[in-house]
């Protein structure tokens, strides 16, 4: 392409600048991301030194801190993690498909604008006053309706991290149902099918990589959510068998033991390892969502 | 139309940049020389069972003496003695004695730590008012927290799961029970690790079935009365022995209450100027009246005099 004015040598070197700035500030995600992966890995690496890895992986004891024998079994942990936030999904993933639907078809163009931003809203909520909510308020309430002494458990946490996976769930799912060309539905339509019918096997269908992208990153969300949990779970180590029994999430962990352990022992390597954990989870689910999204991207397009 | 919502977007843009950009350089105004001429601030940081109490002290401080700033910040015995081992607050609050390893670790800094006792914590055992059980052993409550006990009908209650509530290992609290209660056996895994006294009080006026510890200081509500719906156990040395209440300050001054301790300021090495008038104040006879007035219980004499020494 020819410019219309010739520039001068000034001008190009301007270009020249502005431009290596924006290539750094793009390039500095990734250094930022690969400096945080090598300080987990390295802090985490000398763990194992005294740490069975097998032990690490398959015991359900963590017990860092134990007169007895120090212990760190990180199944418990892992199982918990996984428990909150499957339930949360669980729980997120009907209702939010079931907004999005509503919002970009039923809905008048009027509350969808009303709507969509007051969903959005709700990823603003600060993670304490939803754990406080949790405590006070959901808790008592799951203890009442299933009869139990009290209420923090691996559902009070499901619920509260449903709450705050929603908005991501239901934007992403509104712009994939959205993104559906309207010639899909044009055509369904003149086949006889009604828009119930058009929505469920035509638009979710064609929407669907979108829809999966994002649970994937609602789930995100909810693996590395902290405060909330903390709050909410009771902390209990015990192994989980239920959703109605107290747990203790990786990230609970972390933030309960990381301000008091003495810096550079084995207790301290062991939380970075559980970072690394966090992290690679965080990083597949994230990764996998990015990959679908593409996919749906393409194949629209 | 389209250009009035464009402008409303644009508004929107330069307020969130606005706000951003206030939120950025904010902090640049407190290291402005005016503000920093103000005295230096007394950091206190540490035990939650002592955060409340040295916060009514502080403020008593600063009524007589104005224009000594003081900040008292909790987070658990462990989180207050590692932060003076890390230079990063004047004074510890630990409500259980210094671990060797942290002694050790202190050593390696170049920290040399003073102690202070400045006020006795008759650790309170409470479960919920409705609970029909008022006595327990100490042989009892080590082995309901290690897990053994599992069922309020073993100890004379009703039929009903043991719901246990505790503190996380960064609590003094935490640390104590285990090593005086417990005989340094490991916690039951299904204890619920509350972020503090205050949470354990709330949780245990509403569960039926649970069970807590916590400094005496957190039994009382503001008018000085017992909480409403927590009931405050007493405790038998062993099966034989008579039954004591860490209400009854006789009891605790005796010693006759099985389960009472220290709480503790660390400083590193002689306290500063500040440090050593704020800690004078907390032992004065008017600070140690708040003491008991927060319901804690005052300093004997024998560590009163530890205290005086470790002053100079």
């Amino acid at each position: 392409m020819a410019s219309i004015k010739k520039k001068g040598p000034l001008q190009n070197l301007k270009e020249n600048i502005i431009q290596h700035i924006f290539q750094l500030s793009g390039f500095l995600a990734v250094i930022i991301l690969l400096s945080i992966l090598a300080l987990l890995l390295s802090t985490a690496v000398p763990a194992f030194k005294e740490i069975n890895l097998k032990e690490f992986f398959t015991s359900t004891r963590w017990d860092p801190t134990s007169p007895e024998k120090p212990e760190y079994g990180v199944l418990s942990l892992l199982v918990s993690t996984l428990f909150v936030t499957a339930g949360a999904l669980i729980l997120a993933f009907p209702v939010g498909l079931a907004v999005a639907a509503y919002l970009s078809e039923v809905a008048s163009p009027k509350i969808r604008e009303i709507l969509k931003p007051v969903i959005e809203l709700l990823a603003a909520i600060p993670s304490v006053v939803i754990g406080f909510i949790g405590l006070n308020l959901v808790g008592p309430a799951i203890a009442r309706i299933f009869k139990l002494s009290n209420g923090l458990n691996a559902l009070n946490g499901s619920l509260l991290l449903a709450i705050m996976a929603l908005p991501t769930i239901i934007s992403l799912s509104e712009d994939a149902l959205s993104a559906v060309p309207f010639s899909y539905v044009e055509a369904s339509l003149s086949l006889g099918a009604n828009r119930f019918e058009t929505l469920i096997w035509v638009k979710i269908p064609a929407a669907i990589s979108g829809i999966v992208a994002s649970f994937m990153l609602g789930m995100g969300r909810a693996i590395g959510e902290t405060m909330t949990v903390l709050m909410a779970t009771g902390n209990a180590r015990a192994f989980p068998h239920g959703f109605l029994q107290s747990v203790r999430t990786i990230t609970a962990d972390i933030a309960i033991e990381l301000g008091e352990v003495p810096y550079y022992t084995t207790h301290y390597y062991a939380l970075f390892a559980l970072g690394l954990m966090l992290f690679i989870m965080t990083f597949l689910v994230n990764l996998v969502a990015d990959i679908i999204l593409e996919k749906q991207k393409r194949m629209l397009s | 139309m389209k250009s009035k919502s464009r402008n409303k977007k644009l508004t929107a843009w330069l307020t969130g940049y606005l706000a951003f950009g206030l939120v950025l350089i904010l902090p640049l105004f407190s290291f402005h020389p005016l503000l920093a001429a103000q005295k230096k601030m007394l950091q206190i940081k540490g035990s939650d069972t002592l955060v409340n109490l040295v916060q009514v002290l502080a403020e008593e401080y600063m009524k007589k003496y104005p224009g000594q700033a003081i900040a008292v910040l909790g987070g658990g015995s462990g989180t207050g003695i590692s932060a003076l081992i890390n230079g990063t607050t004047d004074i510890a609050d630990h409500s259980r004695e210094w671990k060797s390893k942290e002694l050790d670790l202190a050593y390696e800094k170049g920290v040399r730590a003073r102690i202070f006792a400045i006020a006795i914590d008759a650790l309170s055992i409470v479960v919920n008012e409705k609970n029909p059980v008022d006595t327990l052993t100490m042989t009892q409550v080590g082995a309901i927290f290690r897990g053994e006990i599992k069922n309020w009908k073993m100890v004379g209650g009703p039929d009903q799961k043991i719901s246990l509530y505790g503190r996380q290992s960064n609590s003094g609290t935490y640390a104590f029970l285990q090593e005086h209660v417990l005989n340094n056996k490991n916690y039951s895994p299904e204890v619920k690790e509350m972020n503090g006294n205050a949470q354990i009080v709330e949780a245990i006026t509403q569960d039926l079935a649970g069970i807590g510890y916590i400094g005496v200081g957190y039994v009382y509500d503001e008018s000085g009365q017992v909480r409403k719906g927590l009931k405050v156990l007493k405790i038998k040395k062993d099966e034989g022995s008579p039954e004591y209440s860490p209400l009854d300050k006789e009891a605790v001054y005796s010693a006759r209450y099985p389960i009472s301790r220290p709480l503790y300021q660390s400083t590193n090495g002689k306290p500063s100027e500040a440090a050593a008038s704020f800690i004078k104040f907390e032992l004065s006879p008017e600070g140690q009246s708040i003491v008991e007035k927060e319901g804690f219980f005052r300093i004997g004499k024998e560590l009163m005099a530890e205290n005086e020494k470790n002053l100079k």
